[in-house]
């Protein structure tokens, strides 16, 4: 168990910057989770922890030890990969051990070892089959199995669960988490999926070429996304964007008008921006209440899909392609082809700069 | 029977007649150096298909003679250090081929082939002063060299390629678990390689073992012989007579084993060991 620091960490492949600037911390016995989309470093930069790809510049620590120029059996650090990278022709036992014994420990040891992490994962059954004898979720434990059995202080995995289907993938990701409460171990994890990033991570970090674009808990950046980005990447469905101008704003709240909605009062504190300046509203499908119709503003339901708890009813949008999304519990009273009014829920509208940074609430800023 | 019972029926006749004739194309040769080698040296030219009696007069002949014997135990060790030696480097060279990242790795695999290229003939004279220069005329050490070099680019070529198809991430995973490169190679990929090992094996074997030109020029003595060269040389009572019975034992005594080797590889070369290295 250790914690690790990363400063001002870069990377590049020839004339390609794959991660600027990178500055993270992340605690002993965290389970920090990196997400965003491809080719935004999320791989590379747990390649440059594990000590796969060389830094170029910057630096990381683990523990209080600066690991740069370690090489991976130095780090002490495991990794568990997408594909499991097991070695086909070793038994489970020899997979695990294979480590072990390079490390020159003795054979008892090797042995203590390995059975211990095959009690943990409940592999004992399995030690003498080889990879290809084993189930998709079998050999994901093998692969934690090897990762752990030579107890590294950091475990890393990159996105392990895609290759499993959907109802293996809920499981593993249960076990991932229960394994984590048990061993209380340093873990970063990537992934590209967000579901899996909300449901495991003590800490989030969202990566966007190369660099960090927030990092926070699960509920902060679900409640308080920092940016544009962040706030459609968490959350599914995803959170409904319209464009919107800035009609006066003061340090305690602002008002915005947005195409087919009544003039909203925000809380927001918009003191920084110019009246009339281009602002994004961004209102996740909860918080998207919707009325009967009156007058002017009103939107087309084109489509309602019924999910049996809930009900996603789809608004033709007054600008842009993307349908707007209003979430609620099933039964709905809303059907296909009628026209209605959207009600923002205020306390939960996020309002974006023209730089798409989120706006602050005025309270919570006082507060804090 | 109706029509399309009777069309089935013919293609299937067609089918086997085909295969037949492969068969009798491919083996008859080899059928009748058995038979010929089998034959008493009075038979020799009566054109016989089925074997009447079995006489191992030319066996006993060519055995008895201490030059093929010799000739035998060279081929052996030219043709197995060849195989050892080429299947060392291969793997080696095809790991930094393969998985290393370098300038100039196209150029080397290019005029790796470029060299594969060149028929023996062009090469002989060259070759034969190289080998003089090194003292190692008329000795085996120059024919496992000269072989080597025609070799290597073969076995080179398939390993790299079947190198580069080994999955990324269990190389990762061995620098992971603290494996050097040599532990990578001898460790996990090795285990993973026989198939192609034993196919480029296979190959480089039966070309030591069936070489006659570099065989025939670098050596001159009879116990620094291969059999190729110790086959042709085999000599009847006179001038005027080829010693047809011997010729064909011989021959046959010195196929014997690469048939052997073909039947316990064959398995290896068909069967895919990477099954199960990642998702399936």
């Amino acid at each position: 168990m250790a914690s690790v620091t990363l400063e001002k960490l870069n990377k590049t492949f020839g004339s390609t910057h794959i991660i600027k600037d990178v500055d993270l911390k992340v605690g002993n016995g965290e389970f920090v989770v990196f997400v965003g989309p491809s080719g935004c470093g999320k791989s590379t930069l747990l390649r440059l922890i594990a000590g796969l790809e060389s830094i170029s510049d910057g630096e990381l620590r683990i523990a209080d030890d600066v690991v740069n120029d370690l090489p991976p059996r130095e780090r002490g650090v495991g990794m568990v990969f997408q594909s499991y990278a097991l070695y086909p022709h070793m038994t489970v036992y020899e997979n695990m051990a294979f480590g072990l014994k390079l490390a020159k420990m003795a054979n008892e040891t090797v042995d203590e070892r390995v059975m211990a992490t095959a009690r943990i994962l409940q592999l004992e059954e399995l030690l003498h089959r080889k990879p290809k004898e084993l189930s998709g979720g079998q050999r994901q434990r093998v692969a934690m199995g090897r990762a752990m059995a030579r107890e590294p202080r950091i475990l890393l995995f990159d996105e392990p669960l895609s290759n499993l289907d959907a109802s293996l993938r809920v499981q593993m990701r249960n076990e991932i988490a229960r394994l984590h409460h048990r061993l209380g171990s340093t873990m970063i994890y990537v992934t590209h999926d967000q579901v899996e990033a909300m449901t495991l991570a003590d800490k989030i970090v969202v990566l966007r070429d190369g660099r960090i674009e927030q990092v926070g808990s699960p509920q902060t950046l679900y409640q308080q996304p920092a940016t544009r980005f962040v706030a459609g990447f968490i959350g599914s469905p995803t959170m409904n964007f319209m464009p919107a101008k800035l009609l006066s704003g003061a340090v305690d709240g602002c008002r915005v008008q947005a195409p087919g909605l009544d003039d909203l009062a925000l809380p927001q504190d918009a003191s920084g921006e110019s009246t009339g300046a281009d602002l994004t509203l961004g209102v996740r499908p909860e918080h998207l209440r919707l009325a009967e119709a009156q007058g002017e503003n009103a939107f087309e339901i084109v489509n309602v899909e019924y999910l049996g708890n809930e009900v996603y009813v789809y608004l033709e949008p007054k600008a842009g392609d993307t349908l707007l999304i209003h979430r609620s519990e099933a039964p709905s009273r809303w059907e296909l082809g009628q026209r209605v009014a959207l009600v923002p829920d205020l306390e939960h509208v996020h309002l974006f700069d023209a730089r798409d940074r989120a706006l602050d609430i005025a309270t919570r800023r006082q507060a804090a | 029977m109706n029509q399309y019972q009777l069309i089935k029926l013919a293609k299937r006749v067609g089918f086997y007649t085909l295969i037949a004739v492969v068969m009798v194309y491919a083996i008859f040769p080899f059928y009748y150096a058995v038979i010929t080698s089998l034959k008493p040296s009075g038979d020799l030219f009566r054109v016989d298909f089925w074997l009447s009696t079995v006489d191992f007069g030319n066996y006993v002949q060519i055995f008895t003679q201490k030059s093929f014997v010799r000739a035998i135990f060279n081929s052996i060790i030219v043709s197995l250090s060849v195989v050892f030696i080429a299947l060392l480097l291969g793997i080696t060279a095809s790991y930094a081929l393969g998985r290393v990242r370098f300038r100039g790795r196209t150029t080397v695999m290019l005029v790796i082939l470029g060299v594969s290229m060149f028929p023996q003939v062009a090469v002989l004279s060259g070759l034969f002063e190289v080998i003089r220069g090194l003292g190692l005329y008329n000795n085996p050490a120059g024919l496992i060299l000269s072989y080597t070099i025609f070799t290597l680019p073969f076995t080179v070529w398939v390993l790299t390629t079947f190198m580069k198809q080994l999955p990324m991430e269990l190389e990762e995973a061995a620098i992971m678990d603290g494996a050097t490169p040599w532990v990578t190679i001898t460790k996990v990929f090795l285990p993973l390689m026989w198939p192609a090992m034993a196919t480029t094996g296979l190959l480089a074997f039966i070309a030591a073992w069936n070489e006659f030109l570099f065989a025939l020029t670098f050596t001159l003595t009879d116990d620094q012989r291969t059999v190729p060269v110790a086959i042709a040389l085999i000599s009847g009572g006179s001038q005027h007579e080829l010693p047809w019975g011997p010729i064909m034992a011989a021959s046959v005594t010195v196929t014997v084993p690469l048939v052997i080797l073909v039947m316990i590889f064959q398995k290896r070369i068909v069967s895919g060991l990477t099954a199960g290295a990642v998702k399936g």
